[in-house]
């Protein structure tokens, strides 16, 4: 437990002279202990002023005063590796981290071959190496010196996650500096903390997978600092510097060329594309070999899933903007006209319609004989497939848009002033939560949970029976896509321009993927695709286990709905007034 | 379905010129007996714990904690529990303070945000998921550890029973477990040992795991290392069964096979747990042992 202030040395009244001043707090109540961290701190104070190296701050003095004993210490004006790190947005230039991976072998060959005893610095992380303004490296905090215990549960020496197999066992090497050295630039190349990771775990996140500017030559150094036996590792520093000045020649990086990143191609053409006379921001539904869609231009069309050609539309007076869906003749979908349609599915001619008393933009389901679907009049409303009569109507105290899931002899539903709401097939409410903002996006059930996102940039997991929060997942930026989960993972898209990919059990995120725009479209995973539209006119398919891009389309206008993926065929609108089939 | 069941009741006749002569298969039994078991509205947890300071222990450096609760109303009923292990470090370095202020700041830290929810007329539920409620738990026994102890270090595992889910904080190398009805001991926590991560990556054998002479060595642990990251997740609580929590003194020397048998032989949970722990020390008690059984009913 320490801190380090940044102090003026009054010994020099005229000058500024800056110094740093580690402290160190002793509430150890166990006078035993508190011996051994003072002794601790004076054989770093000693074991410094030994030491004289350009990359090892001097030290000016050491003292205690009652728990307190303080180090003083050169003061470095710069930040620490750990913060370098996650202050720069995206990966830190692969040339910079070469250079600073050549001078912390520099001062570990110093260290290694100091006499008469090698000193093992034993603790090699990004928040002891701190970058000055000039850019050059300094070793901070000898402070490791606990002795290690055999037979006795935790001891522990240097930082796990950085720490090597051996150190563990209480072996302290050069061979291990050079370990925690790799663990270090992994983490400085890849952005991602081993602390938070099992130990020992590196070969499971390449670098290039990760950050592929990375050159290869680089990751091979790395990789073979991280060797697991100490034997297949560098045998020193000095020859770890070597190998990373090879690296260097051997692909110019010291004269700062940078290697560029090779794109997937775009040439992805589509099967065929169906334009209508404005924009689609709704879902299509595949059914009968038909594909059915909902249009700005106020008609749903019916479209021959096969080659792309008219078959019949069916005007209504608004715009369409929820996914139809069919029952055995019958095709449902609501519209802007306040009405939900009722239509033959073959002849396009109407069978009947209801009214609501806004319009409707959500997306009607079937279950048990009855639609369920919201409208912007604030009710849920459960009509008979059959006659097209009000079952029940459930009010609530905004507008519906999100899409209504039912399971469990329940219909759950989001409304726009954050409500989230759980309803029986009575109409009663068996629980409600609340979110900050609207809850646009549509529920899914995955296991216990209900999960969906709000405009409060929160993607929520609740229990589905009670609506207890199980966990939440911060989003970049508020959402209204609708989350797809399969196998321990959910995919959803957000306003930040981000499809995420989280653990459902831990709520932990996987990967996440950058478009260009807002994701307002809602993922779909088929076979081991994930299929997802952005406002950036793209639609992504991209390897859902590790969000890599396999392809994209890029539509002429804005990709708002999700697409449709049926036999190998993705389905998609955009609002350059087109649906395209495209070969999944 | 119900139609159908309704003129089951107004004609029996009927239903027993339904019936199959034929022998009833195994499914069909259950399926009968399950239609026939006595349903009970109330939800409730039963709880048993266990503990000793082993054989050859001075000390006892593990801390526990069982606290089981049911609310049954008209506004329904829903079981609430809060079940710790925690196994403190080392033999001088305040083990047992580490594992003490652990369980206790655990607990005070989650009841207290429960108990709007729990105890006041309008219930409220926390602004915080489970899991985010837990993780602050955990992280206030990490800074109470680190200053009441520094240097010090203890094992948690804590499980947070709502409704039909348990929400588990794990960090070390006690355990969670699901005992199956079927006899299965499903280990659900993954410890944070050095042997375990070695077995993980295939360097050493789980017949060596068992001999190995670095088996106390933990890569994380509560109180230890400036960043703590628990595992925390969500799963559903056993069916039929039972959640099992317990420090190393229990399932490093009871096999799995004796565990569950001693459970299924026991006439209660308490006594179960009294049985596992004169097992372990039967079998040596090189350890403290400690022990917690859940199980949900209705």
């Amino acid at each position: 437990m320490g801190s380090v202030y940044r102090a003026r040395d009054l010994h020099f009244p005229n000058v500024v002279k800056l110094v740093a001043v580690k402290e160190m707090v002793n509430t150890a109540p166990d006078p035993l202990v508190r011996q051994t961290i003072v002794q601790n701190f004076e054989r770093e104070a000693n074991l410094l002023a030994t030491l004289n190296h350009p990359a090892i701050p001097r030290i000016y003095d050491y003292f205690s005063e009652d728990e307190r004993s303080y180090l003083v210490l050169e003061y470095i004006h710069g930040k620490d590796l750990e913060a370098v790190i996650s202050e720069t947005n995206g990966f830190l230039a692969e040339e910079q981290v070469l250079t600073w991976a050549i001078q912390l072998c520099d001062v570990l060959a110093f260290l290694h071959n100091h006499k008469p005893d090698p000193i093992i610095f034993r603790d090699m992380k990004p928040s002891n190496v701190m970058i000055d303004y000039n850019g050059d490296v300094k070793l901070i905090d000898f402070g490791i010196a606990k002795t290690f215990q055999a037979g006795q549960k935790g001891t522990m020496i240097g930082t796990e996650g950085y720490s090597p197999p051996e150190q563990y066992r209480g072996e302290a090497t050069p061979l291990a500096d050079i370990y925690a050295l790799g663990a270090t630039l992994h983490h400085a190349l890849t952005r991602r903390d081993p602390r938070m990771e099992p130990p020992f775990s590196f070969n499971e996140r390449p670098i290039r997978k990760i950050n592929p500017a990375v050159s290869l030559e680089l990751e091979a150094v790395v990789n073979a600092a991280l060797q697991y036996n100490p034997e297949d590792r560098f045998s020193s520093a000095e020859d770890m510097k070597e190998a990373l000045m090879a690296a260097a020649r051997k692909t110019g990086l010291l004269a700062k060329v940078t290697s560029h990143l090779v794109g997937p191609v775009n040439n992805v053409k589509p099967l065929w594309a169906f334009a209508c006379e404005d924009e689609i921001r709704s879902t299509p539904l595949y059914y009968q070999n038909t594909v059915f869609v909902g249009c700005y231009d106020n008609n749903l069309y019916a479209i021959n899933a096969g080659d792309g050609k008219f078959l019949w539309k069916y005007p209504t007076d608004g715009g369409i903007v929820s996914k139809p869906v069919a029952f055995e003749d019958t095709l449902y979908f609501g519209s802007e006209d306040r009405r939900l349609h009722a239509v033959g599915v073959r002849s396009g001619k109407v069978v009947w319609t209801y009214y609501a008393n806004g319009p409707i933009r959500s997306s009607p389901r079937i279950a048990e004989g009855h639609l369920f679907f919201g409208s912007d009049d604030q009710y849920l409303h459960a009509v008979n497939l059959n006659n097209g009569r009000a079952a029940w109507k459930f009010e609530t105290s905004e507008a519906i848009r999100s899409t209504p899931f039912i399971a469990h002899e329940m219909v759950y539903v989001g409304n726009e002033g954050g409500d989230f709401l759980a309803i029986d097939f009575r109409g009663e409410l068996k629980w409600r939560f609340q979110a900050k903002r609207a809850i646009t996006s549509s529920p899914t059930i995955f296991g216990p949970m209900v999960l969906f996102t709000s405009l409060d940039a929160n993607l929520y997991a609740l229990d589905h029976r009670n609506g207890w929060v199980i966990w939440r997942f911060r989003l970049g930026k508020g959402s209204i896509s609708s989350p797809c989960a399969v196998d321990d993972l959910v995919f959803v898209g957000a306003a930040d321009g981000y499809i995420y990919a989280v653990d459902t059990k831990t709520a932990k995120e996987v990967w996440r993927f950058r478009t260009e725009h807002q994701v307002s479209s809602s993922p779909v995973i088929y076979k081991d695709a994930l299929y997802c539209g952005s406002v950036d006119g793209n639609l992504y398919c991209l390897e859902y286990r590790t969000g890599r891009l396999r392809w994209k389309f890029a539509s002429e206008g804005q990709i708002i709905g999700s697409p449709l993926v049926f036999d190998d065929i993705v389905y998609v609108g955009s609002t350059d007034h087109k649906v395209y089939a495209l070969l999944a | 379905m119900i139609e159908f069941f309704r003129n089951l009741f107004r004609k029996p006749r009927s239903a027993v010129d339904m019936a199959t002569t034929a022998p009833l298969t195994e499914q069909q039994i259950q399926s009968i007996l399950h239609s026939q078991a006595v349903r009970y509205d109330v939800q409730q947890l039963v709880a048993g714990t266990g503990q000793s300071v082993g054989k050859q222990r001075e000390l006892n450096e593990d801390s526990l904690l069982a606290i089981t609760s049911t609310l049954a109303g008209n506004s329904g009923s829903l079981p609430f529990g809060l079940y710790i292990v925690a196994d403190g470090m080392g033999g001088h370095q305040y083990g047992e303070v580490a594992s003490n202020a652990a369980v206790r700041v655990v607990a005070g830290y989650v009841m207290k945000k429960f108990s709007p929810y729990l105890f006041s007329l309008n219930p409220v539920q926390p602004e915080e998921s489970l899991q985010e409620i837990m993780q602050a738990a955990v992280r206030e026994a990490q800074k109470t550890i680190q200053h009441e102890a520094p240097s010090s270090g203890t094992t948690l595992t804590a499980a947070l029973v709502l409704g039909q889910q348990v929400t588990i904080a794990h960090v070390g190398d006690s355990r969670a477990y699901h005992i199956h009805p079927d006899g299965r001991a499903e280990v659900v926590t993954r410890d944070h040992s050095l042997v375990k991560r070695l077995e993980e990556l295939g360097h050493i054998s789980a017949e060596q795991a068992a001999n190995y002479p670095h088996r106390n060595v933990l890569y994380r642990a509560l109180g230890q290392g400036d960043i703590l990251e628990p595992d925390i997740f969500t799963i559903a609580f056993p069916q039929a069964g039972y959640l099992m929590l317990c420090s190393d003194g229990l399932w490093g020397v009871l096999s799995d096979q004796d565990i569950v048998r001693i459970i299924k032989e026991a006439p209660s949970l308490p006594r179960a747990c009294q049985s596992l722990v004169e097992a372990a020390n039967s079998a040596g008690g090189p350890d403290n042992i400690s022990v917690v059984l859940v199980q949900l009913i209705g």
